[in-house]
């Protein structure tokens, strides 16, 4: 008997194929359901309908959207509404025998940061959280989503979902990327090309030289960013430097169970021969350092460029929506990018609160001042990221330079903690959406990567960082 | 669920793009428990000025628009995080049912949990139903489900369509949940199966 070829997302989705009826739909089994403290609402649902959690044992979590981060206390979080967030999930872990990692374990962290470092997010494992950026976890080579409050509460009450399969894209990144280029600047200049809306019904499985090249921690922020091109799911195949990453940790399996996952692992890169629904090919040592200048992660550009002028657009409707974007952004057409002065620097979020991200930014700062005319802050993904971080000594370049050292949270990238930049000011942030309001009513956000960021914070603009790299 | 079957009503036009769930409802009203409802954060900052003034420019802001149950937008609307409650607070306000030329992944799918109806048409279909609302304010639309068609406020008919089962759902008021629950036996079989091929998981 022969098979026909097929991608890692076919091999990861005919392995979790509990029923499949005529119209397509395929009942997927969840291999791990990553919760937060925004899944409050999801147990409440399970709770009308009287229904257990089918597999607590499958079911991980650690509170993160609503945490503060100047402490780790429930008493250090002053909002009524949002200290219940936080609690909630507390409670609905002891009531359903849910493991989770709390506020004042030091394992706590951004969900999407805590899955992969735990060694929860498997290659071949089918992930889902109640959180777009799931689909970080797709780097370890994982078929990974984001569900909202009803399909959580069909996840904690089957342990599966219904879903369509989503068509596959192939973004192919070939090349070496120059110095001072990383993860965050390629998926940018993905989303640039492909759209915001560019992989709507899509995975993407990321491919060629460059991709290869990245570390586990450039993947998760390149999968991260998926959502914002529309995909449902990215993913990368995973291979050694998979492996490297996930022997030993808490969760990964080990003896002679690792030797079997590891023949299991090998076996799920796409084949050769295989045909994607579409193909997409970006040259990687074209990529320069990217920052967005509009309120649509599309709106990205190399800060060798200026922002656009609207007039130049041809399209009336995008004509209209930059001249929006602009209005809102505060920017003039035509302006270089580099030099437009910042006010705040956000150095954090599921995209950029990594080891490797926050050695990325502390190279930058080494030596230097964060601008007298910037409030600049870092905060850890994960509290053993922050516990790396200190041992390395990153935590004493980034205060010595004059940044604030935080505890582990979502933070400004969303700011449901409270972390809010002002209306008006301009935040060089390392997060994932320059949405409108997204930081705050009235801020206004650019995306970059932690090494930009940190240049922006030491130059009180946006600067390309290979000239401070250089020195 | 509510069911869903045909919709006769006025309809606005939003002819934006990339309109994200942080626009729909901003982040800072999730924490606000459901039962108090979210209709009065829908569109929240697009809707109200600082001082929580009505913005007179704002479609719904507009006397023909307001008791609108239709939204016509444009591509890749409900793009962004996952929250829910972007459709909560499309349906408390009075909305159920928006056509657009594409839709964000999640909220597509948010949608139809709740008994609310995203429609796909083309894109220059959806532009051509905007310009009409437009150019009529307080026009109505209407939504057969049934039949799988969108009557214009000028009259034209746009067949539209939609995956099987969750027109069946829609239609009768029912989710998932009960139907998933009756494979139980699959599931349980699933779970064997894959306790030997991956104990470590």
């Amino acid at each position: 008997m022969t098979t026909s070829p097929r991608t890692l997302l076919d091999k990861i989705w005919d392995a979790h194929a509990v029923v499949t009826r005529e119209d397509g739909r395929t009942l997927l089994y969840v291999d791990r359901h990553l919760i937060h403290d925004g899944s409050r609402r999801a147990f409440e649902v399970l709770g009308e309908r009287g229904l257990p959690v089918r597999r607590p044992d499958r079911t991980f979590g650690t509170p993160d959207h609503y945490v503060p981060t100047t402490s780790r206390t429930m008493a250090g979080i002053d909002d009524v509404d949002r200290r219940l967030m936080v609690e909630a999930i507390t409670k609905n872990a002891v009531a359903h025998g849910i493991r989770i990692f709390d506020l004042d374990d030091p394992r706590q962290g951004i969900i999407h940061v805590v899955g992969p470092e735990q060694g929860l997010s498997q290659p071949g494992m089918v992930i889902v959280c109640g959180d777009s950026h799931t689909s970080t976890h797709g780097a370890m080579g994982a078929l990974a989503f984001g569900i909202g409050a009803s399909e959580v509460s069909h996840v904690l009450a089957t342990q599966t979902l219904w879903q369509k399969k989503p068509k596959s894209m192939r973004i192919r990144i070939e090349g070496a990327l120059g110095p001072g280029v990383v993860a965050k600047d390629v998926i940018l200049a993905i989303i640039a090309k492909i759209g915001a809306g560019g992989a709507v019904g899509h995975a993407i499985e990321y491919a060629g030289s460059a991709i290869r090249g990245l570390s586990m921690e450039g993947r998760l922020t390149l999968c991260n960013m998926s959502i914002e091109a529309g995909a449902r799911a990215g993913m990368v195949a995973p291979d050694d430097t998979t492996f490297a990453y996930l022997q030993g940790r808490p969760f990964a399996p080990t003896g002679k169970q690792w030797e079997t996952a590891l023949r299991l692992w090998r076996s799920l890169p796409s084949d050769e021969s295989v045909g994607f629904d579409s193909e997409v090919t970006l040259d990687g040592a074209a990529i320069a350092p990217m920052v967005t200048w509009g309120t649509s992660p599309e709106d990205a550009a190399p800060i060798t460029g200026c922002v656009p002028d609207p007039a130049a657009i041809a399209d009336a409707e995008r004509r209209a929506a930059a001249v929006k974007a602009l209005d809102y952004m505060g920017l003039t057409p035509g302006a270089a990018l580099a030099g437009i002065p910042v006010q705040r620097v956000f150095i954090g979020s599921c995209t950029n609160s990594r080891i490797e991200d926050l050695r990325l930014a502390a190279r930058v700062a080494d030596g230097r001042k964060v601008a007298s005319s910037v409030h600049a802050m870092v905060v850890p993904g994960s509290g053993l990221v922050k516990r790396q971080a200190e041992a390395e000594g990153l935590d004493r370049i980034f205060k010595a330079a004059g940044f604030e050292w935080r505890e582990a949270g979502c933070s400004m990238c969303v700011g449901m903690n409270g972390d809010l930049v002002a209306a008006g000011d301009r935040c060089a942030s390392t997060s994932n959406r320059n949405f409108v309001g997204r930081q705050g009513k009235g801020a206004r956000t650019h995306l970059v990567s932690p090494a930009m960021a940190a240049a922006a914070a030491v130059t009180g603009t946006f600067t390309d960082v290979r000239q401070l790299l250089k020195a | 669920m509510e069911a869903f079957q045909r919709l006769d009503a006025v309809a606005a036009p939003m002819p934006v793009p990339n309109v994200d769930t942080d626009q729909i409802i901003p982040a800072r009203f999730l924490r606000k428990p459901r039962k108090e409802g979210y209709g009065q954060y829908l569109f929240h900052d697009l809707r109200f000025d600082d001082a929580g003034g009505e913005k007179p420019e704002f479609v719904l802001n507009r006397a023909p628009y307001r008791g609108a149950r239709i939204l016509v937008a444009d591509k890749n609307f409900g793009c962004g995080s996952s929250r829910e409650h972007a459709v909560y607070a499309l349906w408390d306000y009075g909305f159920r049912a928006v056509i657009a030329p594409s839709f964000g992944d999640i909220f597509y799918e948010n949608s139809f949990k709740n008994g609310f109806l995203p429609i796909i048409l083309p894109i220059e279909t959806a532009a051509a139903l905007c310009r009409a609302l437009e150019a009529k304010p307080g026009a109505r639309m209407m939504v057969d489900l049934a039949a799988q068609e969108v009557i214009g406020s000028a009259g034209t008919r746009h067949r539209f369509d939609i995956d099987t089962f969750r027109k069946e759902c829609l239609l009768r008021g029912i989710d998932e949940l009960d139907f998933t629950l009756s494979h139980r036996s699959e599931i349980e079989a699933f779970e064997r199966r894959q306790a030997q091929a991956v104990p470590w998981i």
